[in-house]
């Protein structure tokens, strides 16, 4: 058990067009993460397709950055497309 | 009652009681298992297997028609009424022990079902169906431990040898059925047990040969058959357990 690999686990929903993250599993192989995630994140008809990676292979931002890569966008709100008035005629968009 | 429909019940009852406690088995795993991973592996085939049960312990019940429902078959019924593979009855020792059982038990069963298919009985084919779908999926788990733990490390492989030398002498209940069995399947009812055997051992050899573990010679029959009753002495001990709570408070609900 501690030399099992940390897997990351995506799950994509039977109405669902992406795969999301639900959370981790522990494997000895590829295979057996396959089966681990099956077990834990679909026995309740969750999904109709698993994926399953290496956590230590997700390259992921550092809790440090966060100022730096995410604040400056917080006073742009120019650049959500929300200034624009629609016609009725066009409905949801 | 006709013959046919005695042998029939046989039937039912060997396919709903090896599912059961084979069921009850992996359920002694809850809160003990390696992983948790693993734990909920085990716990989820385990209910597939007491799900199967029901269904086929429900049609046997009906044929029965002595009052009693499948409940009535699973939690009061003694040892001697019981007729399960005797495979499924043993202790499930290590976690070696627990999957060659298992994968035995699995090819076994996957070849069975799939003959169950094609029954005449719509009723026999409709649960076959169904669970040939869960007990593919349980072959694969199981095939594939007994191949990491046969091709692992010297331990691993050591303990899964030892495993299979222990178990191997009930695997003569999967390789051959009875009389009974070969009229249910002359009569389109059941499957073939011969063809059940042959399929099973070219199942065993082959997962055995892709991780050289020795395929043990043919097992021969000896004095005990799950499916005339006649158990090991284990099986009186899990049903002592299993039916517990039925037995001491008759009718209770919860």
């Amino acid at each position: 058990m501690s030399v099992w690999t940390l897997y990351e686990v995506f799950v994509r929903s039977k109405h669902g067009l992406n795969h999301k993250h639900v959370g981790s599993v522990h494997a000895a192989d590829d295979a057996m993460a396959i089966e681990n995630a099956r077990e834990l994140y679909t026995r309740r008809s969750e999904g109709v397709s698993l994926w399953v990676v290496p956590s230590a292979l997700i390259v992921a931002s550092s809790p440090d950055e966060k100022d730096p890569l995410f604040d400056p966008a917080d006073d742009k709100v120019y650049r959500h497309a929300s200034f624009y008035e629609l016609p009725d005629e066009v409905g949801h968009m | 009652m006709n013959s046919t429909q005695d042998d029939l019940i046989h039937y039912l009852l060997l396919l709903g009681d090896s599912a059961l406690i084979q069921g009850q088995r992996l359920c002694e795993w809850c809160g003990k298992a390696p992983a948790i991973e693993e734990e909920l592996a085990l716990m989820n085939v385990g209910l597939d297997l007491v799900g199967q049960a029901r269904n086929w312990l429900d049609y046997a019940a009906e044929l029965l028609a002595d009052g009693r429902d499948a409940d009535d078959l699973a939690f009061r019924r003694d040892e001697r009424a019981y007729r399960n593979l005797l495979l499924v009855e043993q202790p499930n020792g290590d976690f070696a022990v627990t999957m060659a059982k298992q994968f035995l038990f699995d090819a076994w069963h996957l070849q069975v079902l799939k003959g169950l298919c094609d029954s005449t009985d719509l009723r026999i084919a409709g649960i076959a169906a169904k669970a040939l779908k869960e007990v593919t999926y349980h072959l694969r788990r199981s095939s594939e431990w007994v191949q990491r733990l046969g091709g692992g490390t010297d331990e691993s492989r050591r303990r899964m040898l030892a495993a299979i030398t222990q178990v191997w002498r009930f695997t003569v209940e999967l390789a051959s059925g009875s009389e009974a069995e070969t009229r249910l399947a002359a009569a389109g009812i059941g499957a073939d047990p011969a063809q059940v055997g042959a399929a099973w051992l070219h199942q065993v050899e082959a997962t055995f040969a892709s991780v050289e573990l020795p395929l043990p010679p043919a097992a021969s029959h000896f004095y005990l058959s799950g499916r005339t009753g006649m158990h090991t002495e284990h099986l009186g001990i899990l049903l002592a357990e299993m039916q517990f709570l039925p037995r001491a408070y008759p009718d209770a609900t919860w």
